[in-house]
């Protein structure tokens, strides 16, 4: 019989398998998972402030009234801000339309029909540019373009077009990666049974990409939906019922940046409420983006 | 014009499907194949063997024009199809897909249901028929692939529910569903189990009937049990450091894996390298 060595846990060559918290690579691990975790709760603290101080300040005003009624004149109590959410939902309707088609075409004409030539390079590194500009330039490009030239004056359609193109980099840059994502060989199926590249991008490549791309257009939405400096000078602001799309219309965002810094007490709680149902609103489509996220097949 | 070169291959039908002639296939400057000729006969399977990268995907895409999607593809020679050649500029791919359909290495049903997979290629090659025409035809594809009594209850259901094997036959079932004359297939058992690769073999033999066949595969056993003739594809170093493929023999299978006039054969089937 041969005598077998160094199988005893005791046995000096297997002592280095036990755990040892005192070694320096321990420590150093310790404290760094500390470190993260401290940064953790230090970026979550605003961020859990800012929502707890809407909820706190806005859910005491929350009435029916709310919902159904135009806001008080200065220094009157009661009343709602049933327009300005109308108003958004006009405005941002109007945005969507106009950028979900430019931008999904446009995405398509990137990532399926320019093989990757320069022009598609281009496009692409001004979409990115362009996704960094900020809001307000958007804001007073549309006031040069549709209000001063008294095209449409300040209007829900100027708002919606100043808030597309804020929307625009964002659903081409979703789109273009939810395309790129759809396998090489599903195309290359498509076009083995006789489809022309038209018909296969219609028929087998947007379908399986759609999720992905409501995805970024729901995320675009979210964005725009809370900006307020595109809408200060182009949709302006009104005290009343929407009436029509080339009127100024009030907005939730810009409600709330008038009514915050008036003196009136009854004006400042409705901002307080504007803000939370504007919150809600962003949550709401974040969550809507996030269940159509999982119909995926990519 | 498509119609007229139809009507002319029709009249000018062959007995060879494919005849390749003096081809160079490159990709950008890089010579991938060099001067392949042969000659594929119809009704019987046709195997393209050979080592990895020696350029059997390359030129069973050359047969149906699917490597024009491939920007920095290009080809000399000719490759005539029933004396046509399909590299001629008044020929339309899309047209040439259809007649002669493909099969992937791997799987790759469309993210939609199993009904829609087959009745996608016929509506969009404009098929005229009604709903229960359509039925039919989606039946006969799926019996023709041998998958309709696994399927027949949940045409509804997703391609992607299906197992591996029994997703390659929907793939066929949706090649054949546009009545192609030839179905090119690419290493189609090598993403499969056993049990589903022989079921595979057994549909080719069934096909062998209809459709001219040809097939690349790794699996030299495969090739011998399915394959009517048999290429050999080799591939040497080049001056330049690369290396290009060629046709290193070509011939009845039984002569490739039995006797076979080549050492670089001989040493592959014997499974000296590759
Ligand atoms: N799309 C492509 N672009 C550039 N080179 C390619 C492409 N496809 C294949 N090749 C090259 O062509 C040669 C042959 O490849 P392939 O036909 O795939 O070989 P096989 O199928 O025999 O393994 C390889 O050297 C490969 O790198
Ligand atoms: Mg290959």
């Amino acid at each position: 019989m041969t005598s077998f060595r160094g199988t005893s846990p005791e046995s000096p060559s297997l002592a280095g398998l036990r755990k040892n918290s005192s070694r320096p690579r321990d420590v150093f691990n310790i404290i760094m998972t500390g470190l993260s975790v401290l940064c953790v709760v230090i970026t979550l603290i605003p961020l859990v402030l800012v929502l707890a101080f809407v909820t706190i300040q806005g859910a005491g005003s929350i009435t029916p009234a709310l919902f159904t009624e135009l806001p008080p004149p200065p220094g009157l109590e009661g009343g709602g801000i049933a327009n300005a959410i109308i108003g958004t939902l006009i405005v941002v309707a109007i945005a969507t339309l106009i950028s979900v088609p430019f931008g999904v075409m446009a995405a398509v004409y990137l990532s399926e029909f320019s093989k990757d030539g320069q022009v598609a390079r281009w496009v692409r590194f001004f979409t990115n540019v362009l996704s960094g500009v900020p809001s307000i330039i958007s804001g007073v490009f549309v006031y040069a373009l549709l209000v001063r030239t008294g095209l449409t004056g300040y209007s829900a359609v100027a708002g919606g077009v100043a808030l597309a193109v804020l929307m625009l980099p964002t659903i081409i840059r979703t789109t273009d990666e939810a395309l790129n994502i759809i396998p090489q060989e599903i195309r290359w199926a498509s076009i083995g049974v006789g489809a022309s590249r038209y018909q296969t991008v219609l028929q087998i490549v947007l379908p399986a990409a759609i999720p992905s791309i409501l995805t970024g257009v729901t995320l675009a939405i979210a964005r725009a939906a809370g900006e307020t400096a595109p809408l200060i000078f182009t949709a302006l602001f009104s005290s009343f019922w929407p009436n029509g799309i080339l009127q100024p219309i009030a907005t939730l965002s810009v409600l709330v940046y008038n009514f915050a810094i008036v003196p009136f007490e009854p004006q400042q709680e409705l901002a307080w409420a504007g803000s939370l149902i504007l919150v809600l609103l962003v949550l709401l489509t974040s969550i809507i983006a996030r269940v159509v996220t999982r119909q995926k097949t990519y | 014009m498509v119609e007229q070169v139809a009507a002319q291959t029709n009249q000018t039908k062959t007995s060879t499907v494919f005849k390749i002639e003096d081809c160079d296939i490159y990709y950008g400057s890089y010579k991938a194949v060099r001067d392949v000729s042969m000659e594929i006969p119809p009704n019987q399977i046709t195997s393209f063997i050979g080592p990895s990268g020696c350029g059997k995907s390359t030129i069973l895409r050359c047969l149906n024009r699917l490597n024009d999607l491939i920007e920095i593809f290009h080809l000399t020679g000719k490759i005539l199809y029933h004396g046509q050649n399909l590299y001629d500029s008044d020929i339309d791919p899309v047209e040439v897909r259809r007649r002669i359909g493909m099969v992937f290495q791997r799987p790759n049903p469309f993210p939609k249901t199993i009904y829609d997979n087959i009745a996608y290629g016929p509506r969009i090659n404009g098929f005229k028929g009604d709903t229960d025409e359509m039925d039919a035809l989606v039946e006969r594809s799926l019996k023709r692939a041998v998958l309709w009594d696994e399927v027949k209850d949940k045409l509804q259901e997703s391609g992607f529910s299906l197992s591996g094997g029994q997703q390659q036959r929907l793939c066929i079932a949706r090649a054949v569903a546009v009545d192609p004359e030839v179905v090119l297939m690419d290493e189609p058992c090598s993403a499969l189990d056993p049990i589903s690769t022989l079921k595979i073999e057994e549909l080719m033999m069934e096909l062998r009937e209809k459709y001219t066949i040809v097939i690349v595969t790794h699996n030299m056993q495969q090739a011998t049990r399915v394959a009517d003739k048999t290429a050999f594809f080799n591939a040497v170093p080049t001056e330049s450091g690369g290396k290009v493929g060629y046709l290193a023999e070509f011939n009845d299978t039984q002569e490739i894996f039995g006797n076979p006039k080549e050492t670089a054969t001989r040493d592959y089937v014997t499974g000296r390298f590759g």
